[in-house]
């Protein structure tokens, strides 16, 4: 979508519009043919009015002074004609997200859009604001304009789109009219039906429950609710995959069960102990790891050497240092140890971060966090960006703890990786928890239905 | 930007410590460069000109005392400023943070009557509280409410040169000395001993120096400097690190600033011998701090150097004003060079600029 | 001194010497709503106090002074433009580099100038019919310039361009969030510049007018630290030019009180002021709505490099 855009160049390949071949080179050129954007995350500066943004960056022909109250006007026109109603001369920080929304769509309107692209268009709103957005696009759409509403919530797709194309690993798997399909045959293209190749796993042996989460809640970085009263366990010894589609909530459960993030509701307990709402430096200390997604910027400290960031959370505690000094040789044995026991490949360890490939970066952070021998680990994404060969290791490693009786979970997009490393499998979407099922024997049909937004009974 | 086809630029991940040597002094030299154009203008051999300022600042014991009296405050506050600035603090202050130090120091050398060395003693304690508690104010506002660090610190800085002036010239005017701007000298107690007949006073040197290594130490060796580090090169790392930034960031700046406060005690116990005009006091200090912390890498023990540099270019100054009948702002059209060349070759140590074979 | 004669007087000198303070304010006002924190502002202004005077002295053309002196501040901030947005280097440094470069090249340029009289300065009018109005008159009609009045004009035309125009909102837009304005085909780096070169052209008209008009001459550090007001200003203005305007009058009237009211007050104290309300100014904006309503721009000083969302 951000080719057809401009904002990315294609490598091969051809766009034809209306039978032509066209070069989108930026969102200007975009714009020439009247192709407009509403992204997940607002283009709008929020200090502007309405209107303000609505002409930002437009070349209207009139000069350099802007005409308010001819504006207002042609704004209230689209706005009326297409039932979108919103104070022009709002101040944009001063509204809803819904609102918002709003304003993006009156704003590739303004701009005579024949076809507008909608990314993620509902991850933001309330039910009620996805009905009056619908509408709206109906509307839209007895008026002529073409829609492309990206999304991977299958209700949505049925009630709202005409055709669908499905779209994995960025190849286009198929194209077919709504009506001629259902929710259980788009879940199946979605996610594929090839054989999963099943990692050599020893069979779960389960022991004792380690962490309980029970009616969590929390917010995310807009103040809207990410998760919704989430509950589940995880046991020594077992692998608990957290399936879904990113931005449903991932990244925030995450965050709050390491203590990076503020629960508004529910219980976590570790070990049979509250931990709710402590803070990042007393659930590690309780023996939890976190392999978070982000290595370079907060994993690792990329500046500093390998030696510091492997100490980066044990710095505090005897042996790294005595008193209010660090103990530079105990970091050093530490530091060479971990390099050999992770194959860490560098030129020593006083080697900025920085400078490693993807694959060693999460080396040091595996090294670090599993060093304490923890009982509860939490990998977000672990392998993410990483090549095949450390692909491999990362996952031996988990499976490697796993035996070793800690209690490990999983959270990935990959949902090939899911099913191979899981024990069992949690599907997240919107934030609630769609099923809990069984990884032996699960059906990879059935999955992608949860991960699109079909509730599942818990086993 | 765009390179032409023949140029290759590539991010270069990490700095040696040789390349960034190298191109610092590439960065002194090529204003060395520009300012020669200047004496060439005057009529002056820049060579001579240079010359002449090493052996002013280096060659006559007087002018070596002056060298070293420039780099008593340059030392303790930049050793201050690389604390500070390792953690991404930004403190323009430190020529308030020294006003304070000095109005403290006058203050309890006027006023407390406190017998020989204990007086000397409590005005370095007041001088440093006083520049620290200056400089924990825009810490905490910038912790706790994401205030500007850089706007807070400058304009402390001019609240205090006027706290400066309203008391030489209002509460504590000197009744010995009328009509001037200046408090009455100090007791004999308060005043700091000098090395000889120099204005070298010692006392505030050995506390540079130990600063220095304290501060190197405490960055590099402590669970304290660790965080700083932390904080300093990434603060999203820091919190999931569990570091508190708050505590981090007031920690700093009560180094910073009470190690600023000590070079004010310095000035006017070591030299004055009271409190008079903030500028002669300060003298720009605080703002050439700057480019000798920056100049030292944010490495404290790097500062003895570059402070000694610069209490040479300092002294030199006098040197041009009174041998050569040129003005001595010259000096700081060479420190506003220096500070330019230093910046635009972060650039050249950001990328690696190579002529690509074909 | 009669009361009336005596507010009239301190009114009138206020306005004289508010000026220079609101041209350099308007300046930075537009450098810092583009995004770009100009701490040069002193360094421009006693450069373009300089050369002002030189020009104005050797041609017998005070205007031409000026706008030499204008022009002189432009190519300074040239230099913080460059460094600033195309480097992407630190604008403190490159700020207070500029400011020290300007203090140090005026004062090595300016030896030799010093004490000589202007013949030719700006001349100071007296409007014919407004002066006789009672109060208002001597205040603001008698004895300024046209400077003072062109200022003045300044004040809602630049409201104007900054609140009304496309222009303006693409300005805000880049100061406030450069990525949104950059996906929307606006040249960050060219509004950017524009603004900064504009804040210096200001800072340096702002140098000439002391050394053209106020007080017709040529002195080491004449601008006795204004620069650094100007940036308190700025805040205190909430980057406004209509709040500038009251701002720079207010912060004028408070210097020219701290010398009438020395008997009563000290004098520091009214001094400082300025930079004590620009702190409180700013701790005030800093909770939460007041600071999207009012507060600085979110992007300043800070960098843009597309494609770092």
């Amino acid at each position: 979508m951000r080719i057809l855009y401009g904002l990315y160049q294609p490598d091969e390949g051809e766009i034809l519009l209306n039978g032509k071949r066209v070069h989108i080179s930026s969102p200007r050129a975009a714009l020439t043919y009247h192709i407009g954007m509403v992204h997940q995350h607002f283009r709008l500066v929020p200090t502007l009015s309405v209107a303000e943004n609505m002409v930002l960056g437009l070349d209207e022909g009139t000069g350099p002074f802007l005409n308010y109250r001819q504006t207002y006007k042609k704004i209230s026109q689209i706005a009326e004609r297409y039932g979108l109603v919103v104070d022009p001369q709002a101040k944009v920080w001063q509204l809803t997200v819904g609102q918002q929304q709003r304003v993006e769509i009156l704003k590739a309107l303004y701009r005579q859009a024949d076809i507008l692209i909608m990314d993620e268009p509902t991850s933001v709103l309330t039910p009620q604001e996805v009905d009056q957005l619908f509408s709206t696009l109906r509307t839209l759409v007895d008026d002529g304009l073409t829609i492309i509403f990206i999304t991977h919530k299958l209700d949505e797709v049925m009630e709202i789109s005409d055709r669908v194309t499905v779209l994995r690993k960025g190849k286009a798997i198929a194209t077919v009219n709504t009506a001629d399909t259902n929710k259980a045959e788009l879940a199946k293209l979605m996610v594929g039906r090839e054989v999963v190749f099943r990692l050599e796993k020893s069979p779960v042996k389960r022991g004792e429950k380690i962490l309980a989460v029970d009616d969590l809640q929390a917010l995310n970085d807009r103040g809207l609710p990410a998760l919704r009263g989430v509950s589940f366990k995880v046991y020594e010894g077992e692998i608990l995959g957290v399936a879904g589609v990113s931005g449903n909530g991932q990244r925030e459960l995450a965050e709050v069960l390491t203590g990076l993030r503020h629960a508004t509701g529910g219980h976590v307990t570790l070990e049979g102990k509250d931990v709710t709402n402590r803070s990042a430096r007393e659930i590690t200390d309780a023996g939890v790891a976190h392999v978070p997604t982000e290595r370079k910027t907060m994993g690792t400290v990329p500046s500093m050497t390998i030696r510091e960031n492997l100490i980066l959370k044990s710095y505090r505690q005897p042996p790294f240092s005595r008193g209010m000094f660090l103990d530079n040789q105990a970091a050093e044995e530490n530091a060479r140890a971990a390099m050999k026991e992770y194959d860490i490949l560098a030129p020593n360890i006083d080697t900025a971060v920085k400078v490693l490939s993807g694959g060693n970066i999460q080396r040091v952070v595996l090294a670090r966090e599993l060093s304490g021998d923890p009982r509860l680990i939490i990998a977000a994404h672990p392998t993410y960006g990483l090549d095949v060969g450390a692909t491999e290791q990362v996952r031996q490693i988990l499976l490697a703890q796993r035996d070793r009786g800690a209690g490990i979970l999983l959270i990935s997009e990959d949902l090939e990786e899911i099913m191979t490393m899981s024990d069992r499998i949690l599907v997240l979407f919107q934030g609630q928890v769609m099923g809990i099922i069984d990884a032996d024997g699960a059906q990879i049909g059935k999955i992608g239905l949860m991960m699109a937004g079909t509730k599942e009974e818990e086993k | 930007m765009t390179a032409p086809n023949w140029l290759k630029i590539e991010r270069r991940p990490v700095a040696s410590g040789r390349t960034v040597f190298i191109v610092s002094v590439s960065a002194i030299l090529a204003a060395l460069l520009v300012a020669a154009i200047f004496f060439a203008a005057y009529g002056v051999s820049p060579i001579y000109a240079y010359y002449l300022i090493l052996r002013g600042a280096l060659g006559s014991s007087h002018g070596f005392s002056e060298t070293i009296r420039r780099m008593i405050p340059l030392l303790l506050c930049g050793v201050g400023l690389t604390v500070a600035f390792r953690a991404l603090f930004w403190n323009i202050g430190a020529e308030g943070q020294i006003l304070m130090g000095a109005i403290a120091a006058s203050g309890v050398a006027l006023f407390a009557g406190l017998p020989g060395p204990l007086l000397l003693i409590a005005m370095f304690i007041a001088g440093f509280l006083a520049g620290a508690s200056w400089g924990l104010i825009p810490a905490a506002l910038k912790a706790k409410l994401g205030l500007n660090d850089v706007i807070t610190t400058l304009m402390l800085n001019y609240v205090a040169m006027y706290l400066v002036l309203w008391l030489v010239h209002g509460p504590w005017k000197g009744a010995s000395m009328r009509g001037y701007a200046y408090t009455d000298m100090f007791p004999n107690a308060a005043q700091l001993p000098t090395i000889g007949s120099t204005s070298i006073h010692w006392p505030t040197l050995m506390l540079g120096f130990i600063a220095a290594v304290v501060m190197y130490i405490l960055v590099n060796r402590t669970r304290s400097g660790f965080e700083i580090r932390v904080v300093g090169e990434n603060p999203e790392a820091s919190r999931f690190a569990g570091i508190s930034q708050f505590k981090t960031t007031m920690l700093v700046m009560f180094i910073s600033g009470g190690l600023a406060g000590f070079a004010g005690v310095g000035e006017v116990a070591g030299i004055y011998h009271r409190l008079l005009d903030p500028s002669q006091i300060s003298m720009g200090y605080g703002f050439t701090a700057i480019i000798v912390a920056w100049l030292a890498r944010k490495n404290p023990l790097a500062v003895i150097v570059t402070s000694f540099f610069f209490g040479i270019l300092m002294a030199g100054g006098d040197v041009i004003k009174i041998q050569l009948r040129l003005p001595f702002q010259l000096i700081n059209v060479f420190n506003g060079l220096i500070m330019f060349f230093l910046i635009g070759s972060e650039l050249l140590m950001r990328y690696k600029i190579s002529i690509r074979r074909r | 001194m009669g009361w009336e004669t005596w507010i009239i007087a301190t009114l009138s000198r206020t306005l004289a010497y508010g000026t220079p303070l609101l041209i350099a304010t308007l300046g930075e006002i537009f450098a810092e709503r583009a995004g770009v924190l100009n701490l040069g502002v002193e360094g421009m202004m006693i450069m373009g106090a300089y050369s002002g005077f030189v020009i104005a002295y050797t041609t017998g053309h005070p205007w031409l002074g000026l706008l030499v002196a204008g022009v002189v501040g432009a190519v300074f901030s040239i230099i913080h433009a460059f460094v600033s947005v195309t480097l992407k280097a630190n604008q403190v440094v490159s700020g207070l580099a500029l400011t020290m470069l300007g203090l140090g090249l005026a004062g090595v340029l300016g030896r030799g100038w010093e004490g000589l009289p202007l013949f030719t300065p700006i001349r100071k009018i007296t409007v014919p019919v407004l002066s006789n109005i009672p109060v208002l008159g001597p205040i603001l009609f008698k004895g300024q310039n046209l400077v003072v009045y062109l200022t003045m004009l300044l004040v809602p035309v630049l409201w104007y361009v900054l609140f009304r125009t496309r222009v303006g909102i693409s300005i805000r837009a880049v100061g406030e969030s450069p990525a949104t304005a950059d996906s929307l085909g606006i040249n960050v780096t060219r509004v950017r510049y524009l603004c900064v070169i504009f804040g210096g052209f200001l800072a340096g008209a702002a140098g000439g007018y002391l050394s053209v008009a106020y007080r017709p001459s040529w002195t080491q550090g004449m601008t006795g630290g204004m620069g650094w007001i100007v940036i308190a200003l700025t805040i205190f203005a909430f980057w406004n030019p209509i709040y500038g305007l009251l701002g720079s009058y207010l912060f004028a009237a408070l210097y020219h009180l701290s010398f009438r009211l020395q008997a009563w007050v000290s004098p520091e104290l009214l001094k400082a002021m300025p930079y004590l309300f620009a702190i409180l100014v700013l701790i005030f904006v800093a909770q939460g709505t007041l600071k999207k309503k009012m507060g600085a721009p979110a992007a300043l000083s800070v960098p843009y490099t597309r494609g770092e969302e």
